[in-house]
């Protein structure tokens, strides 16, 4: 990270600025931010914690001390919804990191047309996310949904099949949708690290021989890693979060198949009004996300220095 | 350049895998297309066909009967994403400088501060940010969709924008103080039209993220149909035995025609910015 406080700015401009003390105009400059923060994520979050603690409802709420998570710990459904999440968090932002791999190095390619093809990845990401599930939706449809109908044609599939009506295709569904939403922004980011790899780099390695394959895993690969690195939390995270696809496509059906944390937390807290119950698993999924962003930067940090990497 | 030369079989190659994984991406809106250009009884009793002699546009004009506020959704999520866009602006300018330019306590801790909110997603908040909304009487207004939108983006735009103002070399606003100009007044008048290419990055990025997003906080805090947005107000038609699939479509891909085509003028920008927020760092 670039540091602002090189010594020339820091010690001659300081001098030059009498009026209010820089720290003071920081924090006047910073402070609209820290009140929408402080009252839309903050605050809100403190008010989770507390509500988890009581039985809270539309009617009103008392201080039951534990009893939510140990309810919630005692629920056998609770670990299968906390393992299917990890899996689909693993599976579907794996895919998305991929295909993502594949599709930058297409859209960097020396071909004609790459301007073109690089826009024309952007949709899926521009529009709603809701709009385009809503086609997905249709796609996945038993009885005309496209992909029932080339599985037929290309006799993969005896009869119709709907695909979110079973349980194991449903969750794969999901997880495709959430792949094609995600890959763009994916797919974007790479293109954009790519490009800004040096071409020297390239060509010293070409002047020594070196092949297209090998340029890619030993140039191209490290010098985005930390783009890589980087997505990869993210989109982790999103994809863990990930509500609007799931709740469009299945709402967490059929029989729980595609229920994530995220699924359940408003299942109970929105639809079933159960604040205090809904508010337990909403810290869980906090606590979750904090224990994995943290020792996911730990052993990158671990990993970044036994290589010595910058 | 020699390095880059491709024989006529790796061109080949490289076209056929471009093009299935554009298939990948594009098919949804192909499909959505084509079911939106074919009568929804031959939809529903024909077998699957990939082509047909009946495409119309009928749907094109059923869809304003079948879904009467459909104009009302469309402009509703154009307006709330505006409205998320400039008051991000307004909050993320001021932030972003202060952690471009300014040296205070907390500085770093605070920034990762902000970072952290990317963890959470309104979801997780749902429960406590209803009664924050009910308590400031936004709940089922405009607002309800705005605020927890900005307080989301803010954090990524402080970001984005933070990494921008900081290749602004420092000599014209040094030179601004040293003509006794105050801070605010150089913020003003010399950093903001400075950075204008940056800000148009940044905002266009915000608004994406205002557009990809108001389904939520529309079905949660909102349950006056003439406010929702285009996803919240679609969503109530589908799903049903007698869902008219084909005017769906074509309502869904009329209404984010607009904002795509304003994409496509600023694209450039889009793929400029991600570049610059991405390969820092």
């Amino acid at each position: 990270m670039a540091d602002t406080a090189e010594p020339l700015a820091g010690a001659g401009a300081r001098a030059l600025r009498k009026p209010l003390p820089e720290s003071w105009f920081a924090w006047l400059l910073i402070s609209p931010a820290l009140v929408f923060i402080g009252f839309i994520v903050a605050w809100p979050l403190v008010e989770t914690i507390r509500l988890s603690f009581t039985n809270a409802t539309l009617g009103g709420e008392e201080y039951v001390g534990v009893a939510n998570y140990a309810k919630l710990f005692a629920d056998p459904k609770f670990y299968d919804t906390v393992g299917r999440t990890f899996y689909w968090m693993a599976l579907a932002v794996s895919l998305k990191l991929i295909v993502g791999l594949i599709g930058a190095s297409l859209l960097n390619a020396a071909i004609p047309g790459k301007a073109l093809f690089r826009v024309l990845v952007m949709p899926p990401w521009v529009i709603p996310v809701a709009i385009g599930v809503i086609g997905w939706k249709w796609m996945y449809n038993g009885y005309f949904g496209l992909i029932s109908g080339l599985l037929q044609e290309f006799g993969l599939v005896e009869d119709r099949v709907a695909l979110l009506a079973t349980k194991t295709s449903a969750f794969y569904s999901a997880v495709v949708t959430d792949v094609w939403v995600g890959t763009p922004m994916v797919t974007l980011f790479f293109l954009a690290a790519m490009q800004g790899v040096s071409r020297d780099l390239y060509e010293a390695a070409w002047v020594d021989g070196a092949g297209r394959w090998y340029r890619f895993r030993r140039i191209t690969i490290p010098q985005i890693m930390p783009v890589i690195v980087s997505m990869a939390l993210l989109s982790a995270i999103w994809t863990f979060n990930s509500f609007e696809i799931i709740w469009i496509l299945t709402e967490g059906g059929p029989r729980g198949a595609t229920t994530t944390l995220i699924i359940d937390t408003y299942k109970v807290a929105i639809s079933s009004q159960r604040f205090g119950e809904g508010a337990a698993r909403a810290v869980v999924i906090v606590v979750l996300l904090a224990v994995f962003s943290l020792a996911y930067l730990f052993l990158l940090n671990r990993v970044n220095r036994h290589y010595g990497a910058k | 350049m020699m390095m880059d030369r491709l024989s006529l079989l790796q061109k080949i190659g490289l076209y056929i895998a471009t093009f299935f994984f554009l298939l990948f991406i594009l098919m949804p809106f192909i499909e959505m297309f084509r079911v939106s250009l074919r009568p929804m009884s031959h939809l529903m009793t024909a077998d699957f066909t990939w082509w047909s002699d009946d495409f119309s546009w009928q749907a094109y004009r059923d869809m304003w009967t079948t879904v009467p506020l459909l104009g009302r959704y469309i402009l509703n999520s154009i307006f709330i994403s505006t409205a998320v866009t400039a008051i991000t602006m307004v909050v993320v300018i001021p932030s972003a400088y202060a952690y471009a330019r300014l040296d205070f306590p907390y500085r770093a801790l605070s920034l990762g501060g902000f970072l952290a909110v990317n963890m959470f997603t309104g979801a997780v908040l749902l429960i406590p940010l209803y009664r924050v909304l009910r308590s400031l009487g936004m709940l089922n207004t405009y607002w309800a969709m705005i605020i927890p939108g900005v307080a989301f983006l803010i954090p990524t735009g402080i970001w984005l924008l933070r990494s921008y103002l900081e290749k602004i070399p420092k000599e014209l606003e040094e030179a601004a103080f040293v003509d006794g100009a105050s801070r605010m007044y150089t913020l003003r008048r010399v950093v903001v039209p400075l950075a204008v290419p940056g800000l148009i990055v940044v905002a266009t990025s915000v608004f994406i993220g205002a557009y990809a997003q108001q389904f939520l906080f529309a079905i949660t805090f909102n349950n006056v149909r003439e406010l929702q947005p285009l996803p919240a107000g679609l969503f109530e038609f589908i799903g049903y035995q007698d869902t008219t699939w084909n005017e769906m479509m074509a309502a869904a891909l009329t209404g984010v025609l607009p904002v795509m085509l304003f994409f496509l003028v600023l694209q450039k920008y889009l793929v400029a910015g991600l570049t610059a927020g991405a390969v820092k760092e």
